[in-house]
């Protein structure tokens, strides 16, 4: 690998605040602990080794894993026994709601809660100067109040919270809450937040709108250009969505009388708000407890503490009362943390043979009004498109503006379906140019197993020639690629994902995931863990885990989950680390277990312990398990009897991995999980309507704990990657004569319009299992990566049905028609179409060239 | 969530006692059947009755009457009943599909044929809360004194949005009206007004009691095409129903109703001239498709680009008339 060059500006905005703040963006080796001390390399927690490797089952084969079992907690779902945040109410509970800002941006001059104080019934009103305390899920880009205390930035901004005795109370208390605004010129797209650096969306800003600018430089970008046979450029647009969960966000605060606040709330961070509960409501984090309780989805969009969760506390530590807020649906668009709009200019080069060249990317992020994980997104824009594809040199350049609308943050996928659709359409153009199959394309670069990405992240399992493979077969992609006839087509598209980051948001040593292990004598386990399950399934995947150790039924497992007060520390779920992580940390509790069960049997029975089988509920040796038998109750017993009571710890710390220059850390994981997808569409030329009728997802999760969970991930995934291709615009109406920017398109789910089951294509999962060595029993990730290539697929199969690219999102009818009509595509069509007889040229070719990576050029490989 | 605000909930036992509490008190009362869009028009605040009148118990006004002389519909029965009931499928096949066509399974168990035919005007600045509607400025239709869609309008444009009432005027239906005092019928066609306030006849005090579609009507080559973003949930972006009188002489007689583009139905005018004695195919739909063009012009009041919507006015049309006739 070249060594990268960092043409990075000396950093500004990312500058800790605090003295003994970390660094922001450390390097692989520059680790520091609290305080500011290196630690040093041989005092870091080792994971523990064993025999036969984490991928492989504790006894011959597996019991549990890979079985089709249900999710632990769906029949308490669907029978409607599940408790949500909003199924909550205490005792003399209150129930608050947020005054909000009708200006995109303006100074708050005064606030007058005269009238609503009066009303009988309302207990209490705070406002900015109540929680002045800044926080933010970065430590150095915290810019946000509870309340905004001296200005507003978005239509919908928080300004002033009112508790009441009831909802209804609180909603009319809100109209006697007197706002008087000094209306200030507002920032509503990238383009006026660059020229105009005077309107300072966020003061906390290093300069004018600046949220966050990375450029990064691996090889010799301008030459390998100059050196193809085709370059490529495109303009792309990829507007912004929001998660859209069933749940909206809703807490329960509950300050009691000794000083001690529980706060119940529909996060995916519960560790995370601990802490900046304690930051802001200034209570030591020892006297808060933070409970999730099960949550109605996610997607990213509870991934870092929200207005809602403070003031909750705030009014209940004011009144001395449990207190609710339910966000109104309007109210979660506003809370948003969504996908950023980003626009992106590609130029990609391509060699007759199909080798890829030299990358450049230039993006701008439109990320709203405040930080949220801008910085990692910033990042994440340009680090994460790396693989599947070896590229001989690769340069972006991304910026990320703030603007006066709700603040975008992490949705499924962060930061990377954005560039990975601009570019899967860039391969596809290329593909089109040298007239070559955009499978073989992708299948001559795919970098392969065990190797290191241009910009130095470690690849370990990789099974993305695979993907290709199943798609293109379950597809029949060889008899419809070009040959469909007009308005219909395949697209395909490939990409790659994270499993989990390796490192933890704020810079620390301590495991990114701990578990604690009970075992009871009655034949009962119990799983302690931080972990977030927000419907992906985690908390099955610890129970399935102990059950395949400790030979126990799933309904012989409880587990324990993301409550402060119980459970070792998890960061909580976000960035697919979930399975992955708090997966390794479990393995290692319960294989511990395992071992004195295993170790007292084997002394009892005077065999070797490798000989003791346990599986559904038996314990036995595999010597003669006739008689040398017994239940797994009894074996705890007799374990307990020789250990003393049973329990165990296990934790995760990824190793230190990434490139070694400043950001080289940000998209580095332990393990990636690779996609292909391959969609197929219907289109009506005369209205524009696109139907997708088909997405094959053959996705590699290393191994697929739960298949049936897998799928469901795969499917959800590729669902909603279809419904931002097709459907969905978080956008804002702009300016009129009567009213003034920043309001919302339609904050509701009428008009946000997210996809029905009835437009829904047939989703195929097609699971592919690389076993990585790393992951527990082999896995990686799965709730992210399969969203990735749904977009570009689809664009691509509209180009091989209609003869357009469509580069903007969302690929609705309008502008489909609109692009049907700008040019001649048929001709396109039919250009394109001929190009489909040209043969693979000769050399590298065939299915499995790309795996070993083997045998070429090299560039860019380690 | 969004609260309802606070209102009296009256339920009367029989159509005398509805209206004569309306006889009294209709300024101050919002009538609710499946409640499926008064309920969130509630939640926005666009209506703050003192009295919801409830109008579940009236089994008098739930019924489907098929005579030589007509079809008559009570206007309680639900719009699933509409699509599934047998006759109605037989005779006027673009009133089922209309019926069909509206949001979802569930919100068409409790919707009913009075409600969506009654159905307040739709608008991307009117049908939203009341936190945005402040934000907004408020606009003429509630709350406000101007107009967002145009702003020097002084007359709301709202969206008559109904599925049921183009295909209605399509069919030459007509309404009875009851008030205390007694009743009346009004053809459907002029039942809608272009006034997006409140955009038909009814005046306070009275109630759509039945909905009758004359024998004539029946063997009428009708069709319903419905523009909508997504296959279920969207109200139409755009709708137009179509209904041809064809003997062997070609056509002679015709309605095409284009809607959810203004306050009310658009009948397309000359009519009669084109379609005489013509026959139902393509050059018809296009002499019609052309003509419908001409006459509409879609504003941005519902959150669809209007250009597209207009651009689509002759698509829509041309596919109306194409079903009717059969034409594959």
């Amino acid at each position: 690998m070249k060594a990268p060059r960092n043409n990075e500006p000396p950093p500004k905005g990312d500058a800790p605040r605090k003295r003994d703040a970390p660094q922001a963006e450390s390097t692989a080796t520059g680790m520091k602990v609290p305080g500011g001390r290196d630690m040093p390399r041989e005092d870091r927690l080792k994971p523990p080794q064993w025999p036969g490797g984490r991928a492989q089952p504790p006894g011959a084969s597996f019991h549990v894993i890979g079985r089709r079992n249900r999710k632990i907690e769906g029949l308490a779902k669907v029978t409607g026994r599940a408790i949500y945040a909003d199924d909550i109410a205490l005792p003399r509970m209150l129930h608050a709601k947020l005054k909000r800002s009708i200006h995109a941006h303006a100074r708050i001059v005064r606030i007058d809660a005269r009238e609503a104080l009066a009303m009988p019934g309302v207990h209490a009103v705070i406002t900015g100067r109540d929680l002045p305390e800044y926080f933010g899920i970065i430590p150095w880009t915290q810019d946000e109040q509870a309340l905004c205390e001296t200005k507003a930035r978005y239509v919908g901004d928080a300004i002033a919270a009112v508790a009441a005795d009831s909802e209804w109370l609180a909603e009319e208390a809100l109209k006697r809450i007197h706002v008087e605004y000094e209306p200030l010129p507002a920032i509503t797209c990238i383009d006026e937040a660059l020229e105009h650096p005077e309107w300072r969306v966020n003061e906390k800003s290093s300069e004018g709108n600046l949220s966050k600018h990375v450029h990064l430089e691996f090889g010799d970008v301008d030459g390998e250009l100059a050196g193809s046979d085709a370059v490529v450029g495109g303009d792309y647009w990829y507007e912004g969505s929001t998660h859209a969960p069933i749940e909206p966000h809703c807490c329960v605060a509950d300050f009691d009388a000794t000083g001690f606040l529980t706060l119940y709330s529909s996060t995916q961070v519960a560790h995370y708000l601990h802490r900046d509960l304690a930051k802001v409501l200034g209570v030591k984090a020892q006297r808060i407890r933070v409970i999730q309780p099960v949550v109605g989805g996610a997607f990213g969009g509870k991934s870092e503490p929200f207005s809602l969760e403070f003031c909750a506390a705030k009014l209940s530590m004011q009144t001395g009362r449990p207190v609710k807020i339910l966000y109104t649906r309007e109210e979660v668009f506003y809370a948003h943390r969504g996908r950023h709009p980003m626009r992106l200019c590609y130029r990609t080069g391509i060699r007759r043979d199909g080798t890829l060249t030299g990358v450049d990317a230039r993006i701008a992020i439109d990320g709203g009004a405040y930080s949220s994980f801008g910085l990692v997104t910033t990042y994440y824009s340009g680090q994460l498109l790396t693989a599947p594809y070896r590229m001989s040199a690769y340069r972006f350049d991304s910026t990320r503006v703030f603007t006066n609308k709700p603040c975008c943050g992490p949705k499924r996928g962060h930061g990377s379906v954005q560039p990975r659709f601009a570019f899967e359409c860039q391969i596809d153009k290329l593909a089109e140019v040298i007239g070559m199959d955009p499978i073989e394309v992708r299948r001559r670069n795919s970098i392969g197993e065990h190797t290191r990405t241009v910009n130095g992240m470690r690849i370990t399992s990789n099974g993305f020639a695979e993907c290709l493979d199943e798609v293109e077969r379950a597809s029949d992609w060889k008899r419809k690629f070009r040959r469909l006839p007009y308005g219909r087509g395949v697209g395909v598209a490939g990409s790659m994902y994270i499993s989990g980051t390796n490192y933890c948001i704020y810079p620390n040593e301590m495991p990114q995931s701990g578990v604690q292990l009970k075992l009871d004598r009655s034949g009962r386990a119990t799983v302690f863990c931080g972990a977030s399950d927000i419907g992906q399934g985690v908390d099955s995947v610890l129970a399935m885990i102990v059950a395949e150790e400790l030979g126990l039924d799933l309904g012989d497992i409880r587990v324990v989950a993301a409550d402060t007060d119980l459970t070792p520390v998890d960061l909580g779920s976000y960035s697919s680390r979930e399975t992955f992580m708090v997966g390794n940390a479990c393995l290692d509790a319960a294989r511990k277990l395992r071992e004195q069960v295993a170790g007292t049997l084997a002394a009892r029975w005077g065999c070797a312990a490798s000989e003791i089988t346990l599986a559904g509920g038996v314990a036995c040796s595999v010597r003669d398990p006739e008689r040398e038998c017994m239940s797994v109750r009894e074996a705890f017993q007799a374990t307990e009897a020789r250990h003393g009571t049973l329990g165990s710890v296990g934790w995760y710390q990824s190793p230190k991995l990434g490139g070694d220059y400043r950001g080289g850390t940000i998209g580095a994981s332990p393990a990636y999980s690779f996609t292909a997808h391959v969609a197929e569409v219907e289109c009506d030329p005369e209205t524009g309507f696109v139907r997708v009728s088909n997405i094959w997802v053959a996705h590699d999760c290393g191994r697929a704990l739960s298949p049936v969970a897998v799928e469901g991930q795969m499917e959800g995934s590729a669902y909603m990657g279809f419904a931002e291709a097709m459907f969905e615009q978080h956008v804002f109406k702009p300016a009129a004569v009567h009213h003034g920017p920043g309001l919302h398109d339609g904050p509701s789910l009428l008009d946000y319009r997210i996809p029905t089951s009835l437009d829904t294509p047939d989703l195929v999962s097609l699971i592919v299992e690389s076993v990585d060595p790393e992951g527990p029993y082999g896995a990686k990730e799965a709730g992210e990566g399969p969203l990735h290539p749904s977009v570009p697929a689809i664009a691509n199969a509209i180009h091989d049905a209609l003869g357009i690219r469509c580069d903007r999102l969302p690929f609705h009818p309008p502008r489909v028609l609109s692009l049907l009509r700008a040019g001649d595509a048929r001709a396109a069509w039919e250009k394109a179409r001929g190009r489909v007889a040209t043969a693979p040229v000769a050399g590298v070719g065939g299915s499995g060239a790309g795996r070993s990576g083997a045998g070429r050029s090299g560039a860019g490989a380690c | 969530m969004l609260t309802l605000p606070a209102f009296e909930w009256l339920r009367p036992a029989n159509l005398d006692d509805a209206l004569a509490h309306l006889a009294n008190h209709a300024a101050e009362s919002l009538v609710v059947a499946g409640g499926t869009d008064a309920v969130p028009n509630l939640k926005h605040r666009l209506h703050e009755p003192r009295w919801i009148v409830h109008l579940g118990r009236l089994d008098e006004l739930r019924f489907v009457r098929e005579s030589e002389g007509a079809l008559s519909i009570g206007p309680l029965v639900t719009l699933s009943a509409i699509a599934r009931h047998e006759g109605i499928r037989r005779d006027f096949p673009s009133l089922a599909r209309a019926a069909s066509l509206v949001a979802s399974p569930q919100i068409r168990n409790m919707g009913t044929l009075g409600g969506n035919l009654c159905l307040d005007t739709r608008c991307t600045y009117y049908n939203q809360t009341y936190f945005w509607r402040d934000a907004l400025g408020f606009c003429l239709k509630k709350d406000g004194v101007r107009c967002h869609v145009v702003p020097q309008g002084r007359r709301c444009v709202a969206a008559h949005s109904s599925d049921v009432s183009p295909v209605l005027i399509s069919l030459d239906a007509s309404v009875d009206i009851s008030n205390a005092r007694g009743s009346r019928t009004v053809p459907v066609d002029e039942f809608f007004v272009g006034d997006g306030v409140h955009n038909n006849v009814l005046v306070p005090g009275e109630l759509v009691t039945r909905v009758t579609i004359p024998a004539a009507s029946r063997g009428l080559r009708a069709a319903y095409q419905k523009l909508r973003p997504r296959a279920a949930i969207d109200f139409p972006m755009l709708s137009v129903a179509f209904a041809a009188r064809v003997s062997d002489g070609g056509c002679e007689h015709a309605r095409l109703v284009v809607s959810a583009l203004g306050a009310k139905p658009r009948r397309i005018g000359g009519l009669d001239a084109l379609v005489k004695g013509r026959p139902l195919d393509d050059a018809l739909g296009e002499a019609l498709a052309e003509a419908a063009y001409r006459q509409c012009r879609p504003l941005t009041n519902v959150a669809y680009d209007d250009a597209y919507r207009h651009e689509m006015v002759p698509v829509f049309v041309r596919r109306a008339v194409r079903e009717a006739g059969g034409i594959a």
